[in-house]
C-alpha cells in the first residue's frame, strides 16, 4: 500500500501586493481583488529557478518526513515554467539534495503535474522505495508585467509544493487516482518558447468547472465513498470561484475545501503541494477523515486521488 | 414558451436581471455572461431542454448569443 509521508513547501520572501501588480499591469487593486480573490502573491528573486524553489520545497518535506535524502529512491519534479527545453529541474534538484545519481523525471505537466506525479509515485514507490514529488513554478516570468499582460498577469504567483510518497509508511494511504487527458482543447491553454502564457479562461473555466467534480465523484464511487465523508478537499488553487463552483457541484460545504489562493495567487503544479502541505501542518500532521487531492490543467490534464487515514 | 423565451428566461435568471438581448448580440461582449455564469448557462439548457451537451461542446462561442444558443439546442434536440 502506497502511503502520503510528509509534504513540505518553499515560498519565495518577496510578496507582492495588488497595489504592485495594479501599478505594473495598470489595473486597479480592488478589481484585482474582485476578479481573483487573489490579495498578494510571491515573486521569485532574479537569482532564483524553479530548480531552486523545488530544492527547497524538498529539504522542507524530507525534514518533516525525518529522514535523509539519501533514503529517496526516484524524484519526480512538475513545472511548465522551466527557463529551457531540456534538461528540465528534476536532475538539478537531485545534485541540489545532494543525491545525484538517484534517477530524476521531469512532467512538464503544469497545473495538473504534481497530482500525477503523486498518482504515478503511488505505484512506483513498489520498486523504488521513498519517492519525492516536487511542483515548483516560476510563473511571474511566463506572462507579460505590463497593460497588455493584465488578465492573466493578475492570477499568477511563484512557488514550489513537495510530496514523500512511500511504500512503508505515511499519515494517510493512497486508496485511488483517476487520471485524464484531453488534447482537444490544447490550445486553450499553452506556453509557447518564447512567448508570453496564453490562456482563453473562458474555455478553461468552464471545462475545469465540468471535469474537475466528475473526477472527484469517479474516484469517490470506485471506492464507495460519497463527498461528505471527505474531511479536506486539498485543490490545485486556481482560482477562488472554481474552487467554490466544484464544492456546490458536490453537494459539500465550501469550508471543507482548502484555500490559499488569495495568499500566493495561482502558482501552477506547486499550488496543490504547497495547499497540501499548508493544510497537513494545520491539522497536526495527522488525519481523521479522507483526504481528496484534485487538479485540472493545461492539456487537458485533470484527476483527483483518494487518500485515507491508516487502519 | 418558445425556444427562444425559454432561452431569455435562463439568461435573465443568471444576469439577475430582466434583459433581452437582440439575437446576435454578444453575451460576453454585452457583460450578460463572464466564465462562471457560462458554466451556469450550460448546465441550464441541459436540464431545460433535457439535453445533454458533451465537453467537446462546451466552447464559449457556441453560447456566445440568443442565435447561437438557439442554433446549438435544435442540433441536440
Amino acid at each position: 500500500m502506497p502511503y502520503l509521508r510528509a509534504l513540505g513547501c518553499y515560498l519565495p520572501s518577496r510578496v507582492v501586493g495588488n497595489a504592485e501588480l495594479g501599478a505594473l499591469v495598470g489595473a486597479d487593486p480592488a478589481w484585482i481583488l474582485q476578479a481573483t480573490g487573489i490579495e498578494e502573491r510571491r515573486f521569485a528573486a532574479p537569482e532564483e529557478s524553479v530548480a531552486t524553489l523545488g530544492a527547497w520545497a524538498a529539504k522542507d518535506c524530507l525534514e518533516s518526513a525525518g529522514i535523509g535524502a539519501s533514503e529517496v529512491g526516484l524524484i519526480l519534479v512538475s513545472s511548465g515554467s522551466s527557463n529551457r527545453r531540456f534538461p528540465g529541474p528534476a536532475t538539478a534538484i537531485g545534485s541540489a539534495l545532494g543525491i545525484a545519481g538517484t534517477a530524476a523525471i521531469d512532467l512538464p505537466l503544469a497545473s495538473a503535474g504534481s497530482l500525477f506525479g503523486v498518482a504515478l509515485a503511488a505505484g512506483l514507490c513498489r520498486d523504488y522505495g521513498n519517492v519525492l514529488v516536487i511542483g515548483t513554478e516560476i510563473m511571474s516570468r511566463t506572462v507579460r508585467m505590463d497593460p497588455s499582460g493584465r488578465d492573466t498577469a493578475i492570477l499568477f504567483g511563484d512557488g514550489a509544493g513537495a510530496c514523500l510518497v512511500s511504500a512503508e509508511a505515511g499519515f494517510a494511504a493512497i486508496a485511488d487516482s483517476v487520471l485524464h487527458s484531453d488534447g482537444e482543447f490544447a490550445e486553450a491553454l499553452r506556453l509557447e518558447l518564447d512567448s508570453p502564457l496564453h490562456m482563453d479562461g473562458r474555455t478553461i473555466i468552464l471545462q475545469a468547472s465540468r471535469k474537475l467534480p466528475r473526477a472527484i465523484l469517479e474516484v469517490l464511487e470506485r471506492n464507495r465513498r460519497k463527498p461528505g465523508e471527505v474531511g479536506a478537499f486539498l485543490m490545485h488553487q486556481a482560482n477562488l470561484n472554481l474552487i467554490v463552483r466544484v464544492a456546490r457541484a458536490l453537494g459539500v460545504p465550501e469550508s471543507k475545501f482548502f484555500r490559499n489562493v488569495g495568499r500566493y495567487g495561482n502558482t501552477s503544479s506547486a499550488s496543490l503541494l504547497i495547499a497540501a502541505a499548508e493544510w497537513w501542518r494545520e491539522a497536526g500532521q495527522r488525519m481523521e477523515a479522507p483526504i481528496v487531492l484534485a487538479a485540472f490543467g493545461a492539456g487537458l490534464n485533470w484527476g483527483a486521488v483518494l487518500a485515507v487515514p491508516r487502519t | 414558451m418558445d425556444q427562444r423565451t425559454r432561452i431569455v428566461a435562463i439568461i435573465q435568471g443568471l444576469a439577475g436581471k430582466p434583459v433581452d438581448p437582440s439575437n446576435e448580440e454578444s453575451l460576453f461582449e454585452s457583460g450578460l455572461l463572464d466564465s462562471f455564469t457560462l458554466t451556469d448557462l450550460v448546465t441550464a439548457l441541459e436540464s431545460e431542454f433535457s439535453i445533454r451537451i458533451p465537453d467537446s461542446d462546451c466552447r464559449p462561442r457556441k453560447f456566445d448569443s440568443i442565435a447561437r444558443i438557439e442554433a446549438y439546442v435544435q442540433s441536440r434536440s
